[in-house]
């Protein structure tokens, strides 16, 4: 993939970024106390109300996109190299990948009720 | 008769004013070991001596081993990049006297593998100068006795002119953070050679320098950190010219 697409892809997640988790910060001072809303229960309800755990998703995502691309582009600026660089590339995409099925993993099973 | 004498009393006048500077000089040779000494040199300078006349007067007075590249002597070719006190200038375009110094530390280029005390080599600069195609890439581009010039507006002129006063010295190179810990970027000098040439209206291959351009040690590796802008001797704009290029990568341009 050319420089310029990934770079489209890190500018855009990191402006969704910004907004979900705006929204998401809202969402928790608005509707009720932000240390009630770090209570188990509530914390729950919110995966199981289902545009909610949408978003979520679409937070994670978004931030393991952003991050991991950015954790590539400081680790080909720290050290140059073929065998490196390639390393550090599909390093980067398969923990992006991990990091997103596992996350998806938890929120799945939360918004289906087995905690 | 006269005229010498005045001649003479200017002189005399002139001699007075001279100052002393302590002109410490980094000396190394990689081909012997990799160790950086610093010689200190007491040398007298005028409100016009230049950091490149003291660093000569030392070669003809003091030490003759000191290794310094030059040329014009008039910040045109380029050749006398280095490190003073701490900031890349051209030694041929800096006075002492506006360093406002009693000791003055020059040093080789950073970014650059040395060659011997103050001389880098610049062999890197030059290839990735060239990779951007330094030239009018357009299928007519020679002129026949039947075509016209390539005729452009002043307002397209502007566009590019700046860029095309790039002396190639490498002060921006030397200045940039990323060519610091990246071996492989391009370097703002590259760049803004790339942007010299895809802003002018005459020029056909901007599709060929944007691909050139949009690798993973390309243009995306700049941090805009703008010390290029700030070192160079000629005016140029390196980081604007970076900033209107990633413009045509992101689509603003076009």
């Amino acid at each position: 993939m050319r420089e310029s697409i990934i770079m489209k892809i890190h500018y855009g997640t990191a402006l969704g970024a910004v907004v979900l988790v705006a929204v998401h910060i809202l969402y928790r001072i608005t509707m009720m106390s932000f240390g009630d809303s770090l209570e188990y229960e509530n914390v729950v309800a919110n995966y199981k109300f289902i545009p909610y755990a949408i978003m979520l998703e679409l937070i994670l995502v978004l931030l393991s996109v952003h991050g991991f691309n950015g954790l590539r582009v400081i680790l080909l600026e720290l050290k140059q190299g073929k065998s490196y660089e390639k390393a550090v590339n599909y390093g980067c995409l398969a923990s992006m990948a991990i990091l997103i099925a596992y996350g998806s993993r938890t929120i799945l099973m939360t918004s289906m009720g087995m905690t | 008769m006269a005229d010498t004498q005045i001649a003479e009393d200017q002189s005399s006048a002139e001699t007075s004013t001279s100052k002393i500077v302590t002109l410490r000089i980094a000396k190394s040779n990689p081909e012997k070991d990799s160790v950086t000494k610093f010689e200190s040199f007491q040398v007298s300078y005028e409100r016009w001596t230049t950091v490149l006349d003291a660093i000569l007067d030392v070669k003809k007075h003091l030490d003759h081993s000191v290794a310094v590249r030059y040329s014009c002597r008039q910040a045109t070719c380029g050749s006398c990049g280095m490190k003073i006190n701490g900031r890349p200038r051209l030694a041929c375009f800096t006075k002492i006297s506006e360093l406002d110094s009693d000791v003055v530390t020059v040093e080789p280029m950073s970014n650059y593998p040395i060659v011997r005390d103050l001389v880098v080599d610049l062999e890197k600069m030059f290839d990735t100068h060239k990779e951007m195609k330094p030239f009018m890439v357009r299928e007519d581009t020679e002129i026949t006795p039947n075509s016209r010039e390539l005729l452009q507006t002043p307002e397209q002129v502007e566009e590019y002119i700046q860029f095309a006063n790039c002396i190639k010295c490498g002060l921006c190179n030397s200045a940039c953070p990323t060519m610091a810990t990246d071996s492989s970027f391009l370097g703002p000098q590259a760049l803004a050679q790339a942007y010299r040439y895809v802003a002018d209206s005459r020029d056909k291959g901007k599709n060929e320098r944007l691909k050139i351009i949009d690798d993973s040690h390309g243009i995306w590796r700049c941090h805009f950190a703008g010390s290029c802008s700030q070192v160079c001797p000629k005016g140029v704009d390196p980081a604007m010219g970076i900033q209107m290029l990633r413009g045509y990568l992101l689509g603003f341009r076009k």
